[in-house]
């Protein structure tokens, strides 16, 4: 294994074990914070219990969060020493702000909630929670706009033999980030809507807290039915601003190998890389592709093949990753909107409850599938058509990240088998007694 | 590149951010590294985890946020120093990631097993990221054999060299008093006074590693011409030495919060000290100093700089402000039952 293989890998297995606790982090905070608004305004206790027991959750789902976040900033350095040097100026500051504006605050303030359940007025008590999910929310923001400008770089100017920064402001509103952040955010909410309905599925089923886990559920299914809608509303957004900035990108993701005017979107598609065609294309829907992309049925859409080979991203991944995070994109749309149908009566659906038990791991493996499309479709680039990810790479031996990846396989399996145990744990104790 | 003064402001905010994560996270990591020796049973021990409780994560943003601060205004600085001290800096972060853990897991489960283990994860985590801190700015301090091409060469056992290795001891006996000062002024009972008593006993060899760390430092660094060049520079070392003395007055005379402050100001003072005499550096070179890495040689373009320092000036004193008011609130004295129950570790 060389040092490029073996960085990429750790990257991967880092950013992809990160992002299991990241959108609960974003969504949980959120749906607790509501909970806990509902209890400062109506004074149920039920909402009260319902705060605890969903931030006890999140407690535990955060800590992990945190200390994997702390790999990525390091990582940048120590694996991709060159993209640090090459762009550090642009992206360097993004992390920085992320940190002075997001960190301190979820960091201050989950403490504050944390510890402070007994010191502060209830309203004072809800305004913590609510800091922390806009601290996680905004640290968000910011290091979306950070992967936004590797995948659309903007606002800079080639100076002293790097990127330097020369609009902010074009950075800050780069279409791309925004886009993405709007994307993975809604993902997050789904997520969270989601696990929220599981665990409460799971307590409906065995008719424990009936009254409690309902007032959890509608609170939940309204929440996982709008982002799932407007997931389909900003993902198309988000693939026609790639079609436009990214088209190697969007080529692979649709598996597309010739430029085609009007080009089709088939039901069921098996790219065949080698011989730079598809296997097998079934179900053509004539100019959807077109239409998807550009708005217009007659649009002209980029074929790989008009590309050279070393600078396509690898297509079965690309594409695979693709089509199922839009299959379960919509999955979720049908199984929210059942769920919002029913959140009155839930706990009589058993059928959907079971369903939405089993459902939990879906939106997870939806999210690490678009982080897939995002970081394996923008390759070879680390940033796009500015450098490649083989230029990037730390003058380290294979030796030092072999070690590294081990450790972080083996540190990382461990801790998430066990975080996964507890939040399982404290799920199914369900809320404290009222 | 252009000198400018902005590099200048930044090497300042750099140090700042250096100061506070060791003065903050200086007291959770010397409580932690002091667990075993602090605390009995088990209601001790939750007492030291929920005298840092509320604090620890957010000091650790404090390294999350020197780190970040070092990529965006000394980007060539952050790719050299991370890539080149790649399994010093792995280790730290390991560290990290099992004390960040240990803290949330630890009182999740009944079972002693499980608790006793995470409290071993706890202190050698807490230890282990103290002597790396230590040993990297002893390093840093002393120069490391950086090239023309900016490669840092010699593995990680070339840091443990004499002067790297006090370092880390001078790290490990100024966290512990600064632990055991502030576990002292938040623990009540039979800790209260374990605490004081241990960082009295500490504070001698505290004393002496630092007083043998500066002598060392004329042999072994150039840490000290700027302070020739510069003579008012020499506040710095002497803030750090009315640390030490008022730490120890405090500490006899049985005031908590200002000993735990003295031995803050003991930080402040030792930090800054080295700090100001590394300027302009922030990493010398040991084969020459054209390849030293400098602010001038490392930062980023004045545009950058600029946007940060506005950034910088208008969060950090918020931030500071909320900071300000939770420890203001949620360090009072703890009791036995404070430390029972959802709403701590």
């Amino acid at each position: 294994m060389d040092v490029l293989m073996g960085s990429r890998l750790q990257f991967a297995v880092a950013a992809m074990f990160h992002f299991l606790f990241v959108p609960l982090t974003l969504g949980l905070s959120v749906l607790t914070a509501i909970y806990e608004t509902l209890y400062v305004k109506t004074g149920d206790e039920d909402y009260k219990r319902a705060a605890r027991f969903w931030g006890k959750l999140f407690l535990i789902n955060f800590a992990l969060g945190v200390v994997t976040g702390i790999t990525l900033e390091f990582q940048f350095g120590t694996n991709w020493r060159y993209y640090s040097e090459y762009v550090g100026d642009v992206f360097g500051s993004l992390l920085a702000i992320e940190a002075t504006l997001a960190f301190f605050l979820e960091s201050t303030f989950i403490a504050v909630w944390h510890f402070g359940w007994k010191r502060l007025s209830p309203r004072l008590h809800c305004l913590a929670i609510w800091l922390v999910a806009v601290g996680s929310n905004i640290s968000a923001l910011w290091i979306l706009l950070a992967n936004g400008w590797m995948q659309h770089p903007v606002g800079y100017v080639m100076r002293n033999g790097r990127a330097e920064l020369a609009s902010f402001w074009k950075v800050f509103t780069n279409p791309f980030g925004w886009l993405e952040f709007f994307h993975t955010v809604s993902a997050a909410y789904i997520l969270s809507g989601f696990f929220v309905m599981g665990v409460c599925a799971y307590h409906l089923l065995k008719r424990n807290e009936v009254d409690f886990f309902k007032k959890s559920f509608r609170v939940a299914a309204t929440f996982a039915l709008v982002f799932a809608l407007f997931e389909v509303f900003n993902g198309h957004l988000h693939g026609a601003e790639v079609a436009k900035t990214q088209p190697t990108k969007l080529a692979a993701m649709e598996s597309l190998w010739e430029t085609k005017k009007g080009a089709p979107m088939y039901l069921f598609i098996w790219p065949d890389p080698e011989h730079e065609r598809n296997a097998i294309e079934l179900g053509k829907i004539p100019g959807l592709l077109s239409f998807l992309a550009h708005h217009s049925f007659s649009a002209e859409v980029k074929g790989l093949k008009d590309f050279p080979r070393d600078e396509r991203p690898p297509v079965l991944l690309t594409f695979l990753s693709f089509r199922l995070m839009v299959g379960l994109g919509m999955l979720f749309v049908l199984l929210s909107l059942w769920a919002w149908i029913k959140r009155n009566r839930i706990e009589e659906s058993r059928l959907l409850l079971k369903l939405l038990l089993l459902s939990i791991p879906l939106p997870y493996i939806a999210c690490e599938l678009g982080w897939m499309v995002a970081e394996v479709g923008r390759q070879p680039w680390i940033v796009y058509g500015l450098m490649k990810t083989e230029q990037a790479v730390s003058p380290i031996s294979p030796f030092q990240v072999l070690v590294s990846l081990t450790a972080f396989i083996v540190v990382y399996t461990a801790l998430g088998i066990i975080d996964f145990y507890l939040l399982a744990k404290y799920a199914k104790r369900g809320p404290e007694r009222a | 590149m252009e000198r400018n003064i902005f590099q200048v402001v930044w090497f300042v905010l750099w140090g700042v951010l250096w100061t506070g994560y060791f003065v903050l996270d200086g007291f959770d990591l010397g409580a932690g590294l002091l667990l075993p020796k602090l605390a009995g049973g088990e209601t001790h021990k939750r007492m030291v985890y929920n005298a840092i409780g509320p604090f620890w994560d957010a000091n650790e943003v404090w390294l999350i946020t020197a780190g970040g601060a070092t990529f965006a205004a000394f980007p060539r600085a952050y790719a050299i120093m991370f890539s080149g001290l790649y399994a010093a800096l792995l280790l730290l972060l390991f560290c990290l990631i099992f004390r960040g853990v240990a803290l949330e897991f630890r009182s999740r489960e009944e079972d002693p097993l499980w608790r006793k283990r995470w409290d071993t994860v706890f202190t050698l985590s807490s230890l282990l990221a103290t002597v790396l801190l230590g040993v990297a700015f002893a390093n840093i301090f002393k120069g490391l054999p950086v090239d023309g091409k900016g490669i840092i060469h010699g593995g990680i056992f070339s840091l443990l060299n004499p002067y790297g290795i006090l370092g880390g001891v001078l790290f490990v006996l100024m966290f512990a008093v600064h632990g055991a000062s502030w576990v002292y002024y938040r623990a009540t009972g039979e800790l209260e006074e374990r605490a004081r008593t241990l960082a009295l006993k500490l504070w001698p060899f505290e004393f002496a590693v630092s007083a043998l760390f500066l002598a060392a430092s004329i042999v072994f660094t150039n840490l000290w011409n700027n302070y020739f060049r510069h003579p008012v520079l020499f506040v710095f070392p002497l803030l750090a030495i009315a640390g030490f003395v008022l730490t120890f007055v405090f500490l006899r005379s049985r005031k908590a919060l200002a000993s735990w402050l003295s031995s803050a100001l003991t930080i402040i003072g030792a930090v800054a000290w080295g700090l100001a005499g590394l300027f302009p550096n922030l990493l010398p070179s040991s084969i020459s100093p054209a390849y030293s890495v400098t602010v001038y040689n490392s930062s980023s373009s004045p545009l950058t700089l600029k946007v940060m320092t506005a950034v910088a000036f208008i969060f950090v004193p918020i931030m500071l402000a909320y900071k300000f008011w939770v420890y203001k609130n949620f360090s009072g004295k703890l009791t036995e039952e404070d430390v029972y129950g959802e709403e701590v570790y």
